[in-house]
């Protein structure tokens, strides 16, 4: 590279100031296999106690391994979700001339842009009036709907650039309209279905405040309101033990950051090319 | 089979795209719709395919009126303009699409295949992707595709308008031989008078949601309908001039033109105004009828040079003269006209 030398300050500019952030993750990562004497920086001992919670429940919490199906089950579920109601409206408001298309267009920009908090206090009613409050689908169904404006906003992207002459081509061929969008249509859009998946699996797995609000009973709940209530618990308090949950909640984050990263970037192209 | 349309309307909106539009297209034929764009060709081509609902009239492939059938019920193969070919199959998958829909066994979509990749002679291109082939290769693969089922109608939009000029050339005899050798009732739709003419048994030419003429293609040169036709045929275009009659005469006193008509209009009253259109080939220097000029620009063509004469009021007249032809830029020359085989229209127009 001719301008080797230009980017090598910046990046020693950039290096200096992570500084900070790369102590911290590195700490988090040691902090769970060692002790530190109080008033030390530097931990003196090492240990797997601090991930006991593998093994064995913490007094008064669920089972992690239940916790973390629960967390599984609610973040497949809403991708599912996601997907297939996305797919198929962004389609019908792609290509469908349907009434009222532009209203929906619309309404789907305003419900991204709507803050999920100030819709709570509402949910929590409808939720306990249906008889789905302290339940996962409850709160899977939550979560989806809240994630479906720009699910479905990502794929009308994608189907805005399937030319039309491919669907008229199908049809000409003597496909049904549902057989076009299956065979024809689905395959081109296939890197912003994956995409789409991604993202909404790692949200689901992320979301805390509404499983928090929604669902918090022990046997409902996912890996965020079981470690905040780690944090919470101001009577045994266990930084090293919230740290090595943490890190236990965030590998599979990172596992699959590392094999999607470049399906996740075409979300913001938005373009076909796969 | 015979296509018919019958006071075929359509309309977009408020807009009437094509209004009580009457055209029938033999067994067999292939007759192309000729216009600039915007003129409805392309609007006409989607009805009789089914992708546009039609507003009024009926269409009729032989007897059976069409008119309220779907796409997938009409039996029509369309090649689009840009080959609409499914990316993410193979050319064998995207020409087997057809009988795939049909649920015919793989088997028998396999053999019907390669006799068709045979005719359109892509047979070693089968396995691979519409992305890995040239334009030519992809309009074969649309072809063949719209051709598997053997379709009474072919319907061409613009075939040829996304491949380059040699490949262009090629391609006209390749549609017109597969046409003529499955006997497909073909319409093609195109913008270039050139393709319509070489490669249809009729030409209608289409303007603003009408057909302005149709007929084969040797007659609407020779004799166009009125001047629209007549500026639309022709490559160098014609040249037009207005001016009046008088005594079995054309005079056009600003152009300086004074011209015998053509013995068959030498009647026409003294003192109508009309004009006369004069195709570059109609310079005739064995002709005693001139028009006077300078030359004003030359365009060398390889077998021949077009000239552009430029007349005393700024009017041009194109005429073609063969390479050895001597004239210089700027030059003031008179040029004989073959005065029977000029055009005559009336004050509209129209051919007279």
């Amino acid at each position: 590279m001719e301008d080797g030398k230009r980017t090598w300050h910046i990046a020693t500019i950039l290096g200096i100031a992570s500084v900070p952030l790369i102590i911290m993750y590195l700490f988090l990562v040691i902090d769970t296999v060692t002790d530190t004497t109080a008033g030390s920086p530097i931990p003196d001992r090492f240990t797997f106690e601090h991930w006991r919670f593998l093994w064995q429940r913490i007094d008064g919490r669920q089972s992690i391994w239940l916790v973390t199906m629960n967390t599984f089950i609610f973040a497949a579920s809403t991708t599912v979700l996601v997907l297939a109601i996305s797919s198929t409206a962004a389609y019908a408001l792609s290509r469908l001339n349907m009434p009222f298309r532009r209203f929906f267009l619309a309404g789907i920009l305003v419900l991204h842009g709507f803050p999920t908090i100030t819709l709570i206090i509402a949910i929590f009613l409808i939720l306990n009036m249906i008889g789905l409050y302290n339940t996962l689908i409850g709160v899977i169904l939550v979560k989806a709907a809240l994630e479906l404006p720009l699910g479905i906003w990502i794929m009308k992207g994608f189907y805005d650039s399937v030319p039309w002459e491919i669907e008229m081509a199908g049809i000409q061929d003597g496909a049904s309209r549902f057989m076009v969008w299956r065979v024809l249509v689905l395959p081109q859009v296939a890197p912003g279905i994956l995409a789409l998946g991604v993202f909404s699996f790692l949200a689901g797995w992320s979301e805390y405040i509404l499983p928090q609000v929604l669902a918090p009973n022990a046997n409902v709940q996912v890996l965020s309101v079981y470690l905040a209530g780690l944090i919470a618990d101001d009577l045994n308090p266990d930084f090293n033990l919230f740290k090595s949950v943490g890190l236990f909640y965030m590998v599979p984050v990172v596992i699959f950051y590392l094999f999607f990263q470049k399906h996740l970037m075409n979300i913001y192209g938005g373009g076909t090319k796969g | 089979m015979q296509i018919t349309l019958d006071k075929f309307t359509k309309r977009f909106g408020d807009v009437t795209v094509v209004e009580d539009m009457d055209l029938t297209v033999g067994k067999g034929e292939m007759v192309a719709l000729l216009g600039e764009s915007g003129c409805g060709k392309s609007t006409t081509l989607f009805a009789v395919c089914g992708i546009y609902r039609v507003d009024g009239g009926r269409i009729l492939f032989g007897d059976r009126d069409v008119t309220r059938l779907s796409s997938q019920e009409r039996n029509v193969g369309v090649v689009f303009q840009s080959f609409a070919l499914y990316p993410h199959m193979t050319v064998a998958q995207n020409i087997g699409f057809p009988l795939r829909v049909q649920k015919k066994p793989q088997a028998e979509i396999d053999a019907k295949v390669r006799e068709i990749a045979a005719l359109v002679r892509i047979e070693n291109l089968l396995d691979r992707r519409p992305g890995q082939l040239s334009g030519g290769q992809q309009q074969r693969v649309a072809l063949a595709r719209a051709l598997i089922r053997r379709p009474a109608i072919l319907l061409l939009d613009e075939p040829l308008a996304n491949l380059d000029a040699k490949l262009r050339l090629d391609m006209r005899a390749e549609i017109r031989r597969l046409q003529q050798e499955t006997g497909t009732t073909a319409i093609l739709v195109t913008h270039d008078q050139v393709e319509a003419m070489s490669m249809c048994d009729r030409v209608a030419i289409m303007d603003r949601g009408k057909i302005v003429q149709f007929a084969p293609p040797r007659a609407m040169y020779d004799k166009p309908a009125n001047t629209f036709v007549a500026g639309f045929l022709g490559s160098p275009p014609i040249s037009f001039l207005d001016g009046r009659a008088e005594n079995g005469r054309f005079v056009a006193e600003a152009s300086g033109v004074d011209l015998p008509l053509p013995s068959h209009l030498a009647s026409l009253e003294s003192g109508r105004p009309i004009g006369i259109g004069i195709r570059s080939e109609f310079l005739d220097p064995s002709s005693t009828a001139t028009v006077s000029g300078k030359i004003s620009f030359i365009e060398a063509q390889g077998r021949e040079d077009l000239y552009y004469l430029q007349l005393p009021d700024g009017k041009v007249v194109r005429g073609i003269q063969d390479a050895a032809h001597s004239a210089q830029l700027g030059d003031a020359v008179s040029w004989g006209v073959n005065t029977e085989a000029m055009l005559v229209f009336d004050a509209d127009g129209n051919t007279l």
